[in-house]
């Protein structure tokens, strides 16, 4: 693996705890690694397993998905939901022969602007450590 | 492909340009399929940023915009606005927040240039898959609710009553007026708090609009904006509201009469088991006590309960039952007040050690001329020689989890130490701080004149109180002078400040998030100080962060005004970004059904190919547009509008390819 290996990762962060959660670390200014891009949906519980799977198909190393405390949903329970399906895609990324590492999930509310750093910052030297995603990846 | 995608890159002055190479990011975006035009503007939010837009709209003929700026919680309803003004559908916008989660977050100039440029290259897919959307609208209920019955709760609810408007005003306590009542003098300005409190509680019980609902509890909230559906809960009084005339006959009769700590004299006092919580309760009725009371605790109270006897107008009624009542709402301000911090998790204050250890709120009441000493200063019967202040206890305090300050506590200590002057002439009074903040108006003068009163400000947080014969004796530093020190005294007032109250379940029926003070979290810190990330509903108070009086007004007033808008416009717009099945494609199987926490979705019977099938309907008004029913569909036939597989794949090919 080449030194200088720069992980892409993508992230689904919940509208309403960990999208906001980002937001107030730009506000505050708290730098963090640019490795990882947010795609925006207004629940973790939208959340498609497929989602996970893809990206790391289409040459992403590692996903990141972050949404409001257990207990917290902004829809009463959608977190919920995708806890038992995030479960689900460790299996199935295990059962396929992907390091379960490469998926991440996190709870980040909308005053946690110091750990959503933490999270990307952690998020993003523990795929480096991991490597390339190779296995899935699309040859173009 | 046609090109119909107009890509615009915002500067933000140098927010964006100092970090993202605006020029680079422009040229790459021109390059992505769809794209007829991609331009950037110093300030796209400004009025000559968004005519750029809109005549680009118009001239090319865009029918996508994709804007990279700040964040979409920022300005998307700015930019939605800039479309439908130049005629393109709202929702036909996308926007990449190259500020918040780009360039203010990233220093290597490169990098960020490079994470710009595959965000807006996502927001290209996904925008050149995105459709128009019409936004349903539904008619408010003219009513408005408001949780808690002190200052705030009660400003807000004769603003929403002037306007015209129906209130009910729900309050857990049975009488309003929350902690403003409890207070004996408000600074700077020394007004009895009191006297300048009763008149709006008699305003609120007398003013037609408003439907107090005093002794109850918010149970549950469904709904949505200008049409909430709310449980509350009316917890059996004991006592006739409609017949009790206040009297206080019932009350001197009583057998646990002076045995039991009043709440409302912050235990300084005590009441009976029927009890008033103070003289100028509104409303003036009584109220049993049924964890004390003899006769519903053990179901004997002598020969008869002596208070049913003394009752002229027979109010009293043992066999009174819970009560569930529901209610129609348009609008809610949350006014729920705060708590005042427990001294005793400071045990090395000696709180609960010492009865000469009092809280603040404790000497309120007994400075307060209504108060159980009739406004002396008294302790154990004697008047203190020495009286000291120790301040910012539970605030400021990082081991308690209490960083922020508690915004009242400096300024009520200065007015207490006045109190104390004005009443104990020699005394010898100290104030242990941190730091003063007289911060407000009139704050400054005041601690300047409390200064030249004789007291003695000393600066240092004290780190222990023990007793030493008959004195207490208050460890502190000095860190003025950097010497330790002690002072002997005979009455330490601990300076609490506030912490959030635990509302149970109201938070998480009103979806109401926090912020790492607990308190809860307005919708945007500086912009949208009322709202909260759940439309419709508003917070107002103490709730939202410690204030003082005038605040906690102001702030109840702007709450009061922002639950006026939908109320006075009679409709709102349901948002449309909610689910939409397919119906040749859904195969009846209910996943969804069981998924979706709002029971928004059902199966109705339609006819395909000329056989009758099951099909999964989505109601557009009870979704709120979470999409965890789509993530469950195992056809994909039900999807979210602006959120389809579809188009948040085409972002992760952007984002992957990068």
């Amino acid at each position: 693996m080449s030194e200088n290996f720069e992980p892409n990762i993508v992230a689904f962060l919940c509208n309403w705890c960990s999208y906001a959660g980002a937001d107030l670390a730009g506000t505050a200014r708290i730098s963090y690694p640019p490795n990882v891009k947010v795609i925006r949906v207004m629940c973790s519980g939208r959340m498609n397993p497929s989602f996970v799977i893809n990206a790391l198909q289409q040459g992403a190393d590692g996903v990141l998905i972050s949404g409001c405390h257990p207990g917290e949903c902004h829809y009463m329970e959608g977190n919920y939901i995708a806890r038992r399906r995030f479960t689900l895609i460790k299996k199935l990324m295990e059962y396929i022969g992907i390091e379960p590492e490469r998926f991440r999930v996190s709870w980040v509310s909308a005053s946690e602007g110091e750990k959503f750093k933490n999270v990307i910052a952690e998020v993003t030297e523990d795929i480096r450590k991991i490597g390339q995603m190779k296995q899935l990846k699309r040859e173009v | 492909m046609r090109k119909k995608i107009g890509v615009y890159v915002c500067h933000c002055g140098v927010n964006i340009s100092a970090t993202v190479d605006i020029e680079k990011v422009c040229k790459l975006a021109s390059g992505l399929p769809g794209v007829a035009a991609a331009k950037d503007y110093t300030y796209l939010c400004s009025d000559p940023g968004q005519e750029l837009i809109k005549k680009d709209i118009k001239e090319l003929g865009l029918e996508k915009v994709v804007i990279a700026a700040c964040s979409p919680r920022m300005h998307e309803q700015t930019f939605r606005g800039t479309c439908e003004e130049a005629e393109l559908n709202p929702y036909c916008l996308e926007m990449a927040n190259i500020r918040e989660q780009c360039s203010w977050v990233h220093k290597e100039k490169d990098k960020a240039t490079r994470k710009a440029a595959a965000l807006i290259s996502a927001s290209v897919a996904k925008a050149s898959l995105l459709e128009p959307l019409s936004e349903k609208e539904v008619d408010v209920i003219p009513k408005a609710l408001v949780i808690g019955g002190g200052i705030s709760g009660i400003q807000s609810s004769l603003d929403i009553a002037d306007a015209g408007f129906g209130v009910y005003l729900v309050e857990k306590d049975p009488s309003i007026g929350g902690h403003m009542a409890q207070l004996d003098k408000t600074f700077p300005t020394l007004d009895c708090s009191a006297c300048i409190l009763t008149p709006k509680m008699v305003d609120v019980y007398r003013h037609p609009n408003i439907e107090l609902l005093t002794y109850c509890e918010v149970i549950s909230v469904d709904g949505f904006i200008g049409n909430f559906k709310v449980k509350v809960r009316k917890k059996p009084r004991y006592v006739n509201i409609n017949k009790c005339n206040g009297c206080g006959a019932c009350a001197e009769a009583c057998l646990l009469k002076g045995r039991i700590a009043s709440e409302f004299e912050a235990g300084m006092g005590k009441r009976g088991a029927i009890y008033v919580p103070f003289p100028q309760a509104v409303p003036l009725v009584y109220t049993i006590d049924s964890e004390k009371c003899l006769f519903l605790r053990k179901g004997k109270c002598g020969k008869s309960p002596a208070c049913k006897a003394a009752c002229g107008p027979e109010a009293i009624d043992f066999e009174q039952k819970e009560e569930i009542i529901e209610l129609e709402i348009g609008t809610i301000v949350v006014a729920t007040g705060f708590d005042v911090f427990p001294a005793k998790e400071k045990p090395e204050y000696g709180y609960d050690a010492y009865s000469n250890v009092i809280t603040g709120l404790e000497f309120e009441r007994l400075s307060s001329a209504s108060g159980p000493t009739f406004g002396k200063i008294k302790i154990g019967g004697k008047e203190p020689e020495d009286v000291v202040f120790i301040q910012c206890v539970g605030s400021r305090d990082k081991e308690l989890g209490n960083e922020y300050c508690s915004r009242v506590c400096c300024m009520y200590t200065a007015k207490q130490a006045h109190l104390v002057r004005e009443k104990l002439p020699n005394a010898n009074i100290t104030v242990f701080y941190i730091d003063v903040r007289a911060f407000g108006k009139g704050f400054e003068e005041f601690y300047d004149r409390v200064k030249k009163e004789g007291i003695i400000y000393r600066r240092g947080n004290a780190s222990e109180v023990y007793r030493r014969g008959e004195k207490l004796i208050v460890r502190a530093e000095d860190t003025l002078l950097g010497e330790a020190l002690e002072v002997e005294t005979d009455l330490v007032v601990l300076s609490t400040g506030l912490v959030q109250r635990d509302v149970g379940e109201l938070k998480n029926a009103l979806r109401l998030s926090q912020s790492s003070d607990r308190f809860f979290l307005e919708a945007h810190p500086k912009l949208r100080p009322m709202d909260t990330a759940t439309a419709g509903v508003y917070l107002a108070g103490c709730c939202q962060g410690p204030k003082d009086i005038p605040d906690s007004v102001a702030q109840a007033s702007g709450a009061a005004a922002k639950a006026i808008v939908p109320l006075a416009t009679g409709k709102v717009k349901i948002d449309p970004i909610i689910s939409f099945v397919d119906e040749n494609i859904c195969r009846g199987c209910g996943i969804c059904i069981t998924t979706c926490p709002y029971d928004a979705i059902e199966l109705k019977e339609i006819t395909r190919d000329g056989y009758p099938v099951e099909v999964a309907f989505v109601n557009d008004v009870l979704c709120k547009g979470c999409g965890a029913c789509v993530a469950s569909c195992l056809s994909g036939a039900i999807q979210q509008r602006s959120f389809t597989d579809e188009q948040i794949l085409s972002q992760i090919t952007a984002l992957g390819v990068e």
